[in-house]
């Protein structure tokens, strides 16, 4: 299989709302960057492909819009999925296996805050036993969190101690919204507090893969995806377990994480990763995701864990899972990091599921 | 690219679609995927646990008022513990959707792939997902046959093709219809005469000369060499596949034959190692929703000159027993589930070379392009399809 | 850079009522709950799903074998609802549960009605409460209400499905409100067309001149930089009849939807041509904007009288 890495990674400063710019205004400043890191021009890349959703906008062909801050002249092989930047990365890094590509820019942007985030999302359920009823994204995030109270597999408080640590790391991410204190907040749909849950942001990100050789020389460090796979599970929640995330465990089996070695502290516990990116908007979905992922336990004390406040910190969705991946390959291309895994999600009560482990050069 | 030679060849052994109809009120979205995805595994002879990943494409989540319903569709494609992927390229999308699952299996990912398009436009209303209020924009139309008129009277200027050979083209798809039995319109008693005679829309384009609103559904599965070698039917192999974009609207652009279009074939037949596509393919399944788009694509893929298109057409050279068969199935005029359109172009190509297509079948059809566009006539996708293995 | 004006905003309803077939399972549980009947469907392995599905979630099988579950049954999961958004099942504070049924394996989706958290929990005993109007909807169970009956003593029972009148298909109305902000580029087009003026922008790259602009050169990926005044004359470089009537628009047919070059633009915009015989519009045909009262946009354009302009000097921009 062709080695191929991420070379360069860009955000917009996450924002409540955005309503000064459109979404190419909010995009390209976010392209430049990441193209300037490399030194290419759109017109050196092989493949582009971005994520993005027309519901969110409340514009159908919404994307063929953004694509003008791209540059697509001459024509560009290029495409779209109607998801997560996260998967867009993964067609991208398919495209770039089959030998078609040496380079991809991934793009994905979402905002939020031209509709009522919580009602939009409403519309992925299915159309006809759930999305009459209008539950919204808090509300079946709820319902998880007291499925794992109730297993007795986290507490409030201890929520609200993943919120803390979240926003706490986001101090030092200029790009996030919430940073620092921010309190626990009023319950908003108990037992989860609004400190629980995510902040409401508009936001755009960028990714450039690179294949081999290519990839070392666009960057000193390139971030290797060791394994990328994603996975999803039957849709309605009242069919699975809430509390477990099989399609999270089954994506990180196939990328290869289970397969790592293991830390000496390890034995059965986390494989060798220093840092972890999980996409939880929620901070009880990130109870469901350490399960899944082996991560509590001794093994699991020497690992950093959204160490860029993740989502619960800035919430773009559409790109919010890419972001994960950027975070976890940024930094170990800063040399803060020797292996990573990012995570990203989709769909109510972590449906889908994607994992990558990635990982710098030996040194 | 330096790697392309160690591509996985992919192989088509498994197509499936639904009747398409106006509405299909007898199943639920589900209902609907799930008759398509049945077909191309019964086709096959696979079941659900022989897939290792499923693609869906579907235009925009509007037509039907469900986000991302690939979410809501997992449960009814097999896909729970797999991946899923949903494209979305505007009306390109049916192609694209193929060519992600075709790569999938080129780079060796997975071995065999489900690919599925659809489109339920009987949920809503496509007039109204089109044409959605975008405040601060002056409302002057409603549908896409005025965008697209506008570029067909361009046409007609530039060419100086005569008036009725978008009437030959209607003519032509509507009567190979009939001989599709899973195309929407079935005008049994269609004339040249009622096309050129059926009421100005968006003049140039007459009534007749514009694709119906349908459901339907279109599934394929894709497969690697040890895959084929065990499909009870012949493979259809991809020779060649690309996607080129160009932006929506941009000074100097093409609308009448898009650059992105054109590189795109030229890439198609590169890989395919074509070098005379109007001698070399025997049939096209091309995405024509207006009826001029014939003539217009017949020039924009490289099968005749600038300005000659038309006169292909008025030869009948494209026609069923034609030298250049286009549309053997009816095409897109006929039957036009939109996210699906550019897939059952995908898949009737590789019907043909397969020697499946039925009564539409182009006698020893080797090698056959398929072609879908979106956008405003800036998103391509093609594949071409050979009844050879391309390492053969 | 151009002045960062005050952008506009403006409310964007995205609604419509959509009408959806539901399939021979999905017809015989919602037709079952007007009729204050909840059916289950059968898996192969045993397993008892209500609501019922169509396929198997886990081996993907075509499920049709219902059966009968009662009405009453455990809170499995709950959230506590404190401000009902639109469209929810109450009006007043709630529990969110997942309910298995007696009978069922797994878990229905909806609204507990309770006076307030203290009062529900996992485990709890419920019972369906009917709407009061069922017309073959998830809404024809009103909600839940906490309930002291024991689950019964009989296993679920087989069901063929068959109702007289069945229901075939649900209207389901879907409307959401969003805030449209076309940004600080259209903005600024946007003031200006207010003192009817036309002013597109100039990509600082490859010096084209964008109306309307879109915030970005799109084959450049560059933003627009310089404000440029065009028009405002033009040539219609290609154009269509109309001759259908969009519901939604007070335009008679046939009218000409035209692309127009203005002088000094480098790409066509679109608009409507009037003030001459629909049948008389041509390429190459000089205009003008009418305006009228309070319109945002030039109501048409109008023949300026001038010859036609030569096809040579605008066939780059049709």
């Amino acid at each position: 299989m062709r080695e191929v890495a991420v070379v360069a990674f860009g955000q917009s400063r996450h924002v409540r709302d955005s309503a000064e710019t459109s979404e190419v205004e909010m995009l390209m400043p976010v392209l430049h960057d990441v193209l300037a890191r490399t030194g290419l021009t759109a017109g050196e890349i092989d493949f582009t492909c971005s994520g993005s959703s027309d519901y969110l906008a409340g514009r159908a062909f919404s994307f063929t819009m953004a694509l003008d801050g791209v540059g697509a002249w001459p024509p560009i092989s290029e495409s779209h999925v109607e998801m997560d930047g996260a998967w867009a990365l993964y067609e991208a890094w398919v495209k770039i296996l089959t030998g078609e590509a040496e380079t991809a820019l991934v793009y994905a942007y979402g905002k939020s805050s031209p509709g009522e985030v919580r009602d939009v999302l409403t519309r992925q359920l299915d159309p006809y036993y759930l999305a009459p009823l209008w539950p919204d994204s808090v509300a079946l995030a709820a319902l998880q969190a007291r499925a794992l109270i109730d297993a007795g597999l986290t507490d409030e408080r201890q929520l609200a101690g993943i919120a803390a640590r979240s926003r706490a790391a986001a101090a030092d991410n200029p790009y996030a919204q919430l940073r620092g204190a921010v309190p626990v907040g009023e319950p908003l749909a108990a037992p989860l507090h609004t400190g629980d849950c995510p902040p409401v942001s508009d936001g755009a990100a960028a990714v450039v893969l690179a294949a081999g050789d290519t990839a070392r020389r666009l960057t000193e460090r390139p971030a290797w995806i060791r394994g990328l796979d994603h996975r999803v599970e039957a849709h309605s929640p009242g069919v699975r377990d809430l509390t477990d995330s099989p399609s999270t465990r089954l994506a990180a089996e196939r990328a290869g994480y289970f397969a790592l070695p293991h830390g000496p502290k390890g034995m059965g516990g986390a494989p060798a990763v220093d840092t972890v990116e999980l996409h939880a908007p929620f901070t009880s979905q990130e109870v469901v995701l350490r399960r899944a992922l082996n991560l509590d336990g001794p093994a699991g004390a020497d690992i950093r864990i959204n160490p860029s406040g993740g989502a619960l910190a800035a919430n773009p969705v559409m790109a919010a899972g890419l972001i994960r991946i950027g975070e976890a390959a940024a930094r170990i291309q800063r040399g803060e990091s020797q292996r990573a895994l990012a995570h990203a999600t989709s769909g109510p009560c972590l449906q889908q599921n994607l994992v990558a482990v990635l990982e710098g050069e030996a040194r | 690219m330096s790697n392309a030679a160690h591509k996985e060849p992919v192989a088509v052994v498994g197509i499936g679609q639904t009747k398409h109809v106006a509405a299909r009120r007898d199943v639920s979205l589900a209902g609907l995927v799930r008759e398509a995805a049945r077909r191309a595994l019964d086709d096959a002879e696979l079941t659900w646990a022989d897939i290792d990943a499923v693609v869906i494409g579907k235009a925009p989540d509007f037509f039907e008022g469900v986000m991302m319903p690939e979410l809501y569709l997992a449960d009814a494609l097999g896909a729970v513990g797999k991946p899923v992927l949903r494209v979305h390229t505007a009306g390109s999308v049916g192609g694209s959707t193929a060519l992600v699952a075709t790569n999938l299996v080129a780079a060796r990912v997975h071995r065999t792939v489900l690919t599925l398009a659809f489109e339920k436009q009987s949920e809503s209303n496509a007039m109204w997902g089109l044409s959605l209020p975008i405040p601060f924009q002056q409302p002057l139309l409603a549908g896409a046959g005025g965008f697209f008129a506008p570029h067909v009277r361009a046409y007609m200027r530039r060419t100086g093709a005569p008036d009725t050979v978008g009437s030959l083209v209607a003519y032509k798809d509507r009567r190979n219809a009939l001989k599709n039995p899973y195309a929407h319109l079935h005008e049994e008693d269609i004339t040249l005469e009622k096309v050129q005679s059926s009421p100005m829309l968006w003049d140039p384009i007459r009534y007749s000369e514009t694709c119906p609103s349908s459901d339907g559904a279109c599934a394929m599965v894709l497969t690697d060499r040890a895959g084929a070698a065990r499909s009870p039917r012949p493979a259809a192999w991809v020779h060649g596949g690309a996607m080129r974009s160009e932006p929506t609207l941009f000074a100097g652009k093409d609308f009448v034959s898009p650059q992105a279009g054109k590189d795109c074939a030229a890439d198609v037949y590169r890989q395919a190692g074509l070098t005379d596509p109007r001698r070399q393919i025997d049939a096209v399944e091309m995405y024509v929703p207006f009826s001029w788009y014939e003539p217009m694509w017949l020039e924009n893929l490289g099968f005749a000159e600038e300005g000659e298109g038309w006169k292909l057409t008025e030869a009948g050279v494209t026609a069923l027993d034609g030298d250049l068969p286009v549309n053997p199935s009816g095409g897109v005029l006929s039957t036009n589930p939109i996210g699906a359109s550019g897939m059952l172009r995908f898949a009737e190509a590789a019907l043909q070379v397969r020697g499946q297509a039925g009564a539409h079948q182009v006698e020893g059809a080797r090698r056959a392009l398929g072609h879908a566009y979106g956008g405003g006539s800036q998103f391509f996708s093609m594949w071409l399809v050979g009844a050879d293995s391309p390492a053969a | 850079m151009p002045e960062v004006p005050e952008v506009l905003t403006a409310p964007l309803v995205v609604e419509f009522p959509f009408t959806r077939s539901l399939g021979p399972v999905q017809s015989a549980f919602l037709t079952g709950l007007r009729e204050r009947t909840v059916l289950g469907v059968t898996c192969q392995d045993g397993r008892v799903l209500v609501p019922p599905v169509e396929y198997d979630p886990v081996t993907a099988e075509e499920l049709s074998d219902l059966v009968e579950v009662a009405p009453t049954g455990t809170v499995t999961t709950w959230a506590w609802n404190p401000g009902p958004r639109r469209g929810q099942p109450l009006r007043t504070p709630f529990a969110w549960v997942l309910v298995r049924l007696d009978g069922a394996d797994s878990a229905l989706l909806h609204a507990l009605d309770a006076p307030g958290p203290d009062a529900v929990r996992t485990g709890m005993r419920v019972r369906i409460r009917w709407a009061a109007e069922r017309t073959g909807a998830i809404t024809d169970i009103a909600c839940f209400e906490p309930s002291d009956d024991a689950p019964p003593a009989t296993a679920p029972v087989p069901h063929d499905g068959e109702f007289a009148d069945p229901v075939t298909g649900i209207t389901a109305p879907a409307r959401l409100d969003y805030t449209y902000a076309p940004g600080r580029a259209q903005s600024r087009y946007l003031r200006a067309l207010a003192d009817r003026r036309t002013v597109g922008e100039r990509c600082p790259a490859c010096r084209k001149v964008y109306v309307p602009p879109r915030g970005a050169c799109p084959t450049c990926g560059v933003a627009t930089d310089a404000q440029v005044e065009v028009g405002p004359r033009g040539t219609v470089t290609t154009f269509c009849i109309v001759n259908i009537k969009a519901k939604n628009l007070d335009i008679e047919v046939p009218y000409v939807y035209a692309h127009i070059a203005l002088d000094g633009a480098d790409l066509a915009l679109h608009a409507r041509i009037g003030g001459i015989p629909y049948d008389r519009v041509r390429m190459g045909l000089r205009v003008e904007p009418v305006w009228t009262e309070g319109g945002r946009f030039p109501d048409h354009y109008r023949p300026t009288g001038e010859p036609d302009a030569d096809y040579d000097s605008y066939k780059e921009l049709i």
